[in-house]
């Protein structure tokens, strides 16, 4: 462990209630591109936090090189070569590069000087940057090279980076990892946490697996399948959910001619979509966000109403229904949005139940709540779906996004639906959850109910659907049997779309 | 380098949500306290007058004690009102103009049957009054769901228009034909027997318009906390996105939310002009719309706090006339004050809803 940079031995931190980190110890050396993985609440951003000075720890030590290392603050872990790119960028819009650079800076050159520097920076780690332009102006790749600008100019002896990726391009994610791997071989220690098991197992020589804040396990990832850390993480055995290819039933939903404007500027137009879902069938639609997915659902909720044929359930025209009678007619829906569109943050589970459920559970009689029913179904679904909340009245927001999911996808399956549609149902939800929300899925079109599952994840979407079919632009390709279909089809049926839109300029501008 | 920085709080603060009103006032005291000494005046005999005198000074408290419910009763009646629409998001900055319609059109119901001895006289005119408030808050309301214009700027302008028709009703239509050509109505309350607010027990300040701000307090509460329109208003203020997709009609909600609030403001309107103020005069209307903001705020947009909140306000009301009266302080500074409390109440509400924390910039949440 003597040539360590850092080393971290026995970290403990309790929040009331909850051990976030727990005897947790590994090291990192000079030039390592060192991953911490774990799932949400496994207690990785409270480390980085001790790291970085921003906590401080109730137990244990830090070295570096062999000293104590007690960050006191940023500060002080910043000069002691620690430095940190966080998720979520802290730059001002309205200043150039430089300006937000140097406030960030805990003793800043004169401004021609630091431009110089940003500008030699960038050359030399391949991130092309110019320091007088505007932030407001760039890309969030763009912005998060600021960010790591700002970090480099510091000399860093480690770099610590959460979820670098989240927000990238496939190009900028290259750019990115030839610029740690440069980094590495010049010595410099990386800290990189992320999701995406396949970056990881690309980028990284080391990894460390916390579960409940605890070390369960240290590897280097490029000797384990993303499966084999996935079931590091969850600490159980993935259960991928079986998949009987059923005999389809009756035709459930309709969809014909289905042409909506874009509800505001940054929309998109759906464009004479079409399909049809029968009884038992999942039908997956595939797609990059942004390419009409959220008006397809909204079209489909009954948020936005339609001419009265272009949405049919059971052949009775619905398209003029809003929300709730279409499901006391059987058809139900869950957004993507989690916070503030499938669940109100600040509202109890018990409120957000009656959300959805008021209908089809009859929680009201003559307009007034019968709250001790909506409790119970509340109650129903987080026993149902195990979402892990203290009780009924705790706020949605509190929960973690894959309870949060759980719930609101629980929350539609208890109530019976016919056609269910689900819009990027496991986006930011840990693997034992995800996988339990698509089981759920699966179990209900067993049960002879149709799902519509928009995805932006193909391996999800391969594995739950029967039939598969992509969105693009507003337009939808025709549906085609899952079995068999590969992932280099699925993406053919996306260009394919493409090449239509680019035969209309004219509208392409419009 | 280092900065006062607020830090959202994962949830409101329930100790200091409850806490800030309180706090609120003590700071309005402290800060008016001030203001008063600058202004030459000593600040604990001018925040005695205002708050202690009026209920247990020997010599005024006989007088201020009635006028305590008859000023809060109106403003209870109207916060109520707004604070359902404040909870949704739908912001009805025009109450004093529902409020002066109200007046106008319960008073010349009555007054179209001058001199009727009739018992259904007064409850027609509390219907024609509601209906009036009613009928003003749906012009913007009309307007917000037809062509999107902003209900705030629409409802503050119609109170301007509100008050020229007051002045030209009160000179005009309205005017009193045994008046000797003074403007202003017939008196309700001395002259109309039938259509008079008259007090129910004598010497309190206890009016309808009371009885009726405690059954709005009541049933506002039954709807915000049982009813399903109640949950529809707070779900639309907390979730737009999530109201529409339970279902809630955003046109529904406007239309309902604006018409309450114009409804009870229009109540408290005819309560007044049959009651306190006894008629239709150009100078009637004496900002009760515009007060009852504050105290729909103050009183957190709860029923029960709205109640509370409006006795409070009344208090100042009523202490502050007292001040003018006794130090001889400008009325300008009695406003000030009550603009104090609104201040001091948002500011302390950042308090509930963020941490302060002084430390470097970077750090991102």
């Amino acid at each position: 462990m003597t040539d360590a940079y850092l080393a971290i031995d026995g970290l403990t931190k309790a929040y009331p209630g909850v051990v976030a980190n727990d005897d947790v110890s590994f090291a990192i050396a000079p030039g390592q591109i060192h991953a911490l993985l774990g799932e949400n609440g496994a207690g990785k951003s409270t480390l980085v936090k001790m790291i970085y000075g921003l906590v401080k720890p109730d137990k244990g030590q830090m070295r570096v090189n062999g000293t104590p290392f007690e960050p006191a603050n940023p500060h002080a872990a910043r000069g002691a070569g620690v430095a940190m790119v966080f998720q979520h960028f802290s730059l001002f819009d309205a200043l150039d590069v430089s300006e937000n650079i140097a406030l960030g800076m805990d003793n800043p050159p004169p401004m021609r000087e630091l431009a110089q520097r940003i500008t030699d920076v960038s050359e030399a780690y391949g991130l092309p940057l110019d320091p007088t332009r505007r932030v407001g102006d760039l890309s969030a790749g763009e912005r998060q090279r600021v960010e790591i600008i700002r970090c480099l100019l510091q000399n860093p002896k480690l770099l610590v980076m959460d979820e670098p990726t989240s927000v990238l391009t496939p190009q900028e994610v290259e750019i990115l990892f030839k610029t740690l791997n440069k980094l590495s071989d010049e010595g410099t220690a990386i800290l990189y946490i992320s999701h995406k098991l396949e970056e990881i197992r690309a980028l990284c020589d080391h990894a460390t697996v916390l579960r409940l804040g605890k070390v369960v396990g240290e590897c280097n990832p490029r000797e384990k399948s993303a499966r084999e850390l996935a079931e590091m993480m969850v600490g159980q055995t993935l259960h991928t959910p079986s998949r009987d290819y059923a005999e389809p039933g009756d035709v459930l939903l309709t969809v014909e001619g289905l042409t909506l404007a874009p509800a505001n500027e940054f929309g998109t137009r759906l464009r004479d979509v079409a399909f049809e879902l029968r009884a038992g069938e999942v039908l997956g639609i595939a797609g990059v966000a942004g390419n009409g997915q959220d008006e397809l659902l909204a079209a489909l909720s009954g948020e936005r109403t339609t001419k009265p044929d272009a949405v049919r359930l059971k052949g009775i025209p619905i398209g003029r229904h809003g929300p709730n009678a279409r499901r006391a007619a059987g058809l139900l829906a869950a957004p993507e949005e989690r916070l503030g569109h499938a669940a109100a943050p600040e509202m109890s589970l018990t409120e957000n139940a009656l959300l959805t459920g008021d209908i089809r559970e009859q929680l009201t009689t003559n307009g007034f709540v019968a709250w001790s029913k909506a409790r119970d179904f509340a109650g129903k679904v987080i026993e149902a779906f195990d979402v892990r909340t203290p009780g009924t009245e705790t706020a949605a927001g509190a929960l973690s996004g894959g309870n949060l999911q759980k719930f609101v996808i629980g929350r539609e399956i208890l109530q019976r639906p016919e056609v269910l549609v689900v819009n990027q149902p496991t986006w930011g939800v840990d693997a034992s959850a995800a996988a339990a929300i698509r089981q759920a899925l699966l179990d209900l079109a067993a049960q002879g109910a149709g799902v519509v599952c928009i995805s932006q994840d193909l391996d999800e979407l391969m594995e739950i659907s029967d039939r598969i079919s992509a969105l693009t632009e507003g337009r939808m390709a025709p549906p085609r049997p899952a079995k068999g279909i590969t992932i280099e089809e699925i993406g053919l049926m996306m260009g394919g779309a493409h090449d239509m839109h680019e035969a209309h300029p004219e509208e392409a501008n419009a | 380098m280092s900065l006062i920085r607020l830090e959202k709080r994962p949830a409101p603060s329930r100790l200091l949500s409850g806490l800030t009103p309180i706090l609120a006032v003590i700071a309005t005291m402290f800060a008016g306290g001030i203001m008063f000494a600058a202004l030459g005046f000593s600040p604990f005999e001018a925040i005695r007058i205002i708050f202690w005198d009026p209920l247990f000074d020997p010599q005024f408290g006989p007088y201020s004690r009635p006028q305590l419910l008859v000023k809060a009763g109106p403003l209870i009646l109207i916060a109520t009102g707004l604070a359902l629409g404040f909870r949704a998001g739908i912001w009805n900055i025009g109450a004093e103009g529902q409020y002066i319609m109200g007046a106008i059109v319960g008073a010349g119901a009555g007054l179209a049957f001058y001199p009727s001895e009739s018992f259904l006289i007064f409850p027609f005119m509390v219907l024609a009054g509601a209906f009036g408030g009613w009928a003003w808050a749906m012009i913007p309301a009309i307007l917000k769901t037809r062509f999107g214009t902003n209900e705030i700027l629409v409802s503050l302008m119609l109170v301007y228009v509100a008050e020229n028709i007051l002045a030209s009703v009160s000179s005009g239509l309205l005017r009193n034909p045994d008046g000797m050509g003074f403007p202003g109505s017939r008196n309700l309350r001395r002259d109309f027997p039938a259509a008079s607010n008259t007090e129910i027990f004598a010497d309190t300040g206890m009016h309808w318009g009371v009885v009726a701000a405690f059954i709005a307090v009541i049933l506002a509460y039954v709807l915000m906390s049982r009813h399903k329109m109640g949950f529809s208003i707070r779900l639309a203020g907390e979730a737009p996105r999530a109201a529409r997709f339970a279902g809630v009609s955003p046109a529904r909600l406007i239309i309902f939310c604006l018409g309450t609030a114009g409804a009870l403001a229009g109540l408290a309107g005819l309560f007044e002009v049959s009651g306190p103020a006894g008629q239709i005069s150009i100078d009637f209307n004496t900002g009760y719309g515009f007060t009852a903001i504050i105290v729909a705020f103050l009183g957190r947009l709860h029923p029960v706090g709205i109640l509370l909140a409006g006795l409070l306000m009344a208090l100042t009301y009523i202490g502050g006339e007292l001040a003018q009266l006794m130090l001889g302080m400008p009325a300008a500074a009695i406003q000030l004050f009550q603009g104090m409390l609104l201040f001091f109440l948002l500011a302390m509400d950042v308090f509930a809803n963020y941490r302060v924390r002084i430390g470097t910039p970077e750090i991102a949440k």
